[in-house]
Formats: structure tokens, C-alpha cells, sequence
């Protein structure tokens, strides 16, 4: 006697209802993978800029400023097209709320921008000293949190593959910045103004790749869908990309611009396609019903929580221990 | 985030607090006539997005979105109705009730679930979504300006953006008064179930309680409603019925228990809910903290790119 299977041959043998998702797919569109690696940019590339004018190295902290500020103009603009209602932008600020990390990335994003865009436009004039240098440390305090906090953003969604990569998440979102700052740099400035940017982005695709290695672990199971679909395919380019692009520029970068250019090009392309992984591993994730069941009855089956009451049992039943 | 099984933002009403009160749909008296989706469609002015014929039994809303707040599953098994007993010599294998190898048809009326730790509500970035002073959770239609953050946030897929494509056969059209910038989409904002709250404020039931011909959906204060469901559970467990449980009344679980809870006859899972859901923003402590040591690592690293030598 078949006990468990559906008429269909569909649906509730694979204890889901005809195979349809549990939450939904985010409805999110390629702004936002795109705002990813812009707001990342511009985060480190304030940092970047300062650090290179603290250390004497004008022309770098000109470069970073000039392509932070641009990344920083452009990050904006990119999420209120992804809005439903673009002319509400401004109802993200009509509140400050910790909770919402787009809430608290909208004011983020506020403070970075205006900062650095003040600076580069005093620098393109050549004046206000002092309001510029104030600018560009606010640049430098909003920078970080700017480059990492978008893990967060992902993170704190239903989305199986996000959430459970939430420890991970900034800190590989916050390498692939600082890989996208430095390759930037590299590719604006002559090889020999570029040493620290060089470095910074050769040691960030080395650390990103570690990251990335953590979480698919970390992941198990659900880790999968970084090998599958579209996210796979951008998984392996964002890997091959910054990978050999991180190696030309640590091997020929230092004396070619050419292979400098192209190192850094590379590197910034690579990390385009690590953000686009990401975002379509989300989706893909979301879609498939049994990355959202198969770990809640693990987890389950491991804690004794669920939010069912069978008869007999107590009310109060389920303690949350995790 | 710790679940209290109270919703905050709703003991901040302090004179104006009204009783919590939600959804109790019991599932086992359901019998499938969608008269919920309808009355709720009507009341509440909800557009049709389009009319399919899914294959997926009586089932045409497939799902709950921007356009379906109430949405009538289907599930067609071969499952006993009864919890089989010990044959007795001369009976069927099902201890004689005759149902052991029938067709169980299974329809469940689902919902938004008013979650006592909604994260629709905790992710909002503009403040649209709101704890009502009746407990439950509602979209600001004049203050949402679709960002789709709350669809991937909800445990349950309950939100999704309306976007409808004006030049579609049958739509309403491109309103006049809506803003250029929205093209040719009719909305872009988020929208869900509201528990009827201009009916609350009346003082009447939502318009699917109001509408059900079998009282599979009931409407009440919460602490009633639970009550009811623990007399209804007990006396279908008397009776032997094969998977009868509650989903969701229990304010232990992962999201502080639902304004919106269920009798089902099967698990979770059979009906596209999930076994164990938690409220997403959970742990959004630990994630800031967790943010906030890569980012100063990030800074140390860029300052580490500069050591040894100038330029």
C-alpha cells in the first residue's frame, strides 16, 4: 500500500506542495548585484585614499578619491531604479532602524556619498582645505561599514543559502572590496604610484578565495547551488578571473602598466561576477523548496523545534535553544 | 531577537491597545470553495493576475502574493483518514472504517500568519510595514515605496511586489494618477493580507471569516481562538483522525507564535509551509557585531598594504 505518495506522482512524495517554493524569490534585479560591487568599491576605495595620503602617495589617494566618489555617485542611482517607486526614495530616511539593514545601509550610503563627493569636488577645485580633509575622514568612517554591511543586507533574508552564510558574508563582501579598490587604483595609475593598491588587491583575492572555501563548508549541503546554474558559472569566472588577474598583476603589474591594466580590469571583473554568484545563488536557492524544508527538519530533529503541536502534547512545547 | 510571544510595537498603544486578534482556520472542516479568495478580492479591491489552469488538483492561486491574500491548497494523497488500529479478525487492515487505501483530499485556506516577531516588519526600511493596535502586521500603501526587501525576508513567502504590465488583456489599466516614472507597471509596491483593518476599525470581522460557509476560518481574540484550538485538536485526536495538528499556536516557537494559526491534517511541508520557521532578523545582533570586526579588519588590512616602503 502506498501510504505516502500523491496522485500526481508530483507534490506530496517529496513532502512539498507540487514542488512550488516556500518563500519567495527576491524580487530584487541586476541594480542591485551591480550596487554590490559599486557600494563595495566606493567603501574601500575612501579608506584607500586616506590611507595613501597619510603615508605621502598623492597621486593614489587622488585616484581612489576620484574613483570612490564616482562609484559613490553611481550606488545610489542604481538603488532608487531598483525601487517599485523610485520618487519614495526618500521614505528610507524618514526613519533609522537597526533592524532593517537597508535602513541603516540608505543612511550608510548617505553619509559615504555626500562625504566623498565633497572631496573630490574640492579637489577637482583646489580648494577649502581643511572642509576637504573633514570630508574625506567622514569618507573613511563610512567607507568600511559601506563595504561590508551589504553581507548583512543578504543575510537577514529567509533565503537559505544568505542566511546561513551569515558569517561569512561580510567578511567575503569586504574582500572582494577591498579586491575591487586596489584593482581599480591599479588600473588608473602608473605601476610605480600603484605599490600599495597592488598589494591590497593580490592579498584580498587570496583572502576572498579562503572566505569563499569557509562558507561552502560551512554551507554543506545547501552549498551546492555554487556549483549549479548560473551561480555556478559565475562562480567559476569570479575565481578564474581574480585569480589570474591577481597573479599577472603581483608578477607583471609592477613594471608594465599593460599588464597592470589588464590585472586590474581582470580582478574588477572577477569580483563583479563574485557578486552576481552570490545574488543568483540567493534566487536559486529560494526556488527550490527542499533548501528551505530539508534544514528546518534537520534542525528540527536536532533542537526539538518546530512550530507545530501534535495532540498530547503540552502547550509551550517548543523551546528555542539556537 | 528572543521570542516573548508578544508582538513589540503593539504594548506601545498603551489606552488606544485593542485585544490581539487573528485567524484561527481549521483546516479539517475546510472544503475547498475559495468563497475566502473571493471575498477577500472583493473587499479588499485586489487586482486578478491572470487566470491559468495549473494541472495542481483544484488549485489555480498556486500561491499567496501581491494578488491572492487568501490562497486555498489542495492536496490530493493516498493516505488513511483515520489513524489505523489493530485489525480485529474479519475486519479491514484499517480496523474497519473502510478509508485505509482511499483518496484523502486535504484543502487548507492559507494566509499571512501576523507573526508575533514579524521580519516583514523588522526589515522595512521606510517604516510601512506596522504593528497595528489590534497586533497585526499591515503594509502603509502610501508609504511603501517598493523596495522588495520584505519578500525574501518572510519566512513563509507571503509578501510580492503588484507588478502589473498596463497594456495586459484584462488588467485595470494605467491609472491616470500614478507617476510616470512607474512606466509601464500599474503599482511596484508590496502588498499582503491586512487582517481586513478598516473592518477591525469598524468593528467587523475580515471578509474570508465573514465569507467561509463552514467556520474552517475563525476569527477572534487570540487567547480564544487558541483555547478553541486545543478543544478542536483533542476531540479530532479522539476520533482517530490521521495527522491532525496545530501549526503555529504555540508562542515558543520560531517567530513567537502566529495571529494567524492553522489545524492541519498533515505536515507543514504537504501544504508549501515551512516545519520551522524563524523570524529572519533573529539574529541581526550577532550579524552587526559580526559586520562590524570586518569592517575594522578591513581597514587594518588596507593600512597593512602600506607597510614596508613608500609608494
Amino acid at each position: 500500500m502506498n501510504t505516502e505518495g500523491s496522485i500526481s506522482g508530483r507534490g506530496t512524495e517529496m513532502r512539498s506542495y507540487y514542488g512550488r517554493p516556500v518563500i519567495k524569490e527576491p524580487v530584487w534585479t541586476w541594480e542591485i548585484p551591480t550596487y554590490l560591487f559599486t557600494g563595495g568599491l566606493a567603501g574601500t576605495s575612501s579608506v584607500l585614499s586616506l590611507a595613501a595620503k597619510l603615508h605621502g602617495n598623492e597621486k593614489l589617494s587622488r585616484t581612489a578619491l576620484y574613483v570612490g566618489a564616482v562609484a559613490d555617485a553611481v550606488s545610489p542611482a542604481l538603488l532608487v531604479s531598483d525601487l517599485g517607486r523610485p520618487e519614495r526614495f526618500h521614505h528610507m530616511l524618514r526613519v533609522f532602524k537597526v533592524t532593517s539593514p537597508m535602513n541603516v545601509g540608505a543612511w550608510v550610503l548617505l553619509g559615504s556619498g555626500g562625504a566623498s563627493s565633497t572631496a573630490a569636488v574640492l579637489e577637482l577645485l583646489g580648494r577649502l582645505k581643511p572642509v576637504k580633509l573633514a570630508a574625506e575622514v567622514a569618507a573613511c568612517f563610512f567607507g568600511p561599514p559601506l563595504a561590508t554591511y551589504t553581507g548583512v543586507l543578504l543575510a537577514d533574508t529567509a533565503v537559505p543559502v544568505w542566511h546561513e552564510g551569515r558569517q561569512e558574508l561580510p567578511w567575503l563582501f569586504g574582500a572582494s572590496a577591498a579586491a575591487t579598490a586596489g584593482a581599480a587604483a591599479c588600473v588608473f595609475l602608473d605601476p610605480a604610484d600603484a605599490r600599495p593598491a597592488r598589494r591590497l588587491a593580490a592579498a584580498a583575492v587570496a583572502v576572498e578565495g579562503t572566505v569563499m572555501h569557509a562558507m561552502e563548508l560551512r554551507l554543506g549541503e545547501l552549498g551546492e547551488v555554487y556549483h549549479q546554474g548560473q551561480a555556478g558559472k559565475l562562480s567559476w569566472a569570479a575565481k578564474g578571473l581574480a585569480g589570474a588577474g591577481a597573479a599577472l598583476l603581483a608578477r607583471r603589474g609592477r613594471r608594465r602598466r599593460g599588464a597592470a591594466l589588464l590585472g586590474g580590469a581582470m580582478i574588477c571583473a572577477g569580483e563583479m561576477c563574485l557578486r552576481w554568484a552570490v545574488f543568483k545563488a540567493g534566487f536559486q536557492s529560494a526556488r527550490d523548496p527542499k533548501y528551505t524544508v530539508g534544514p528546518q527538519r534537520e534542525r528540527a530533529a536536532r533542537n526539538g523545534t518546530r512550530a507545530t503541536t501534535k495532540p498530547g502534547e503540552p502547550a509551550g512545547h517548543a523551546s528555542r535553544g539556537t | 531577537m528572543q521570542p516573548t510571544g508578544v508582538p513589540a510595537g503593539w504594548e506601545a498603544y498603551g489606552d488606544e491597545k485593542q485585544e490581539r486578534v487573528g485567524f484561527f482556520t481549521d483546516t479539517s472542516v475546510c472544503i475547498g470553495c475559495k468563497a475566502c479568495e473571493v471575498a477577500c478580492k472583493e473587499w479588499n479591491l485586489v487586482p486578478e493576475d491572470g487566470l491559468v489552469w495549473t494541472g495542481e488538483s483544484y488549485d489555480n492561486t498556486s500561491t499567496l502574493g501581491a494578488n491572492s491574500w487568501r490562497h486555498v491548497a489542495f492536496v490530493e494523497q493516498r493516505k488513511p483518514l483515520h489513524v489505523p488500529s489493530e485489525p480485529e479478525p474479519g475486519q479491514t487492515e484499517d480496523g474497519g472504517r473502510g478509508d485505509g487505501d482511499a483518496l484523502r483530499w486535504l484543502m487548507s485556506s492559507d494566509v499571512c500568519k501576523h507573526c508575533t516577531h514579524a521580519a516583514c516588519l523588522d526589515v522595512c526600511p521606510t517604516g510601512s510595514l506596522f504593528r497595528t493596535e489590534f497586533g497585526t502586521v499591515v503594509v502603509q500603501e502610501d508609504i511603501c515605496n517598493g523596495c522588495g526587501y520584505c519578500v525574501p525576508a518572510c519566512p513563509f513567502g507571503v509578501l510580492d511586489k503588484r507588478d502589473i504590465a498596463s497594456d495586459r488583456p484584462g488588467s485595470m489599466g494605467h491609472k491616470p494618477d500614478l507617476p510616470a516614472s512607474l512606466g509601464t507597471k500599474e503599482d511596484g509596491r508590496v502588498w499582503k493580507c491586512t487582517l481586513c483593518y478598516d473592518r477591525l476599525k469598524g468593528g467587523h470581522e475580515p471578509a474570508c471569516a465573514k465569507a467561509c460557509p463552514t467556520k474552517s476560518i475563525q476569527f477572534g481574540p487570540l487567547d480564544e481562538l487558541r483555547e478553541r484550538a486545543d478543544a478542536r485538536l483533542a476531540k479530532l485526536s479522539d476520533e482517530g483522525w490521521n495527522g491532525a495538528q496545530l501549526y503555529g499556536r504555540d508562542p515558543g516557537d520560531g517567530v513567537g507564535g502566529f495571529g494567524a494559526f492553522f489545524l492541519l491534517l498533515d505536515d507543514p511541508e504537504v501544504y508549501g509551509l515551512p516545519p520551522d520557521p524563524v523570524v529572519t532578523t533573529k539574529h541581526v545582533g550577532a550579524m552587526w557585531e559580526n559586520m562590524a570586526t570586518a569592517a575594522a579588519v578591513l581597514v587594518v588590512g588596507v593600512a597593512a598594504a602600506f607597510l614596508g616602503g613608500r609608494g
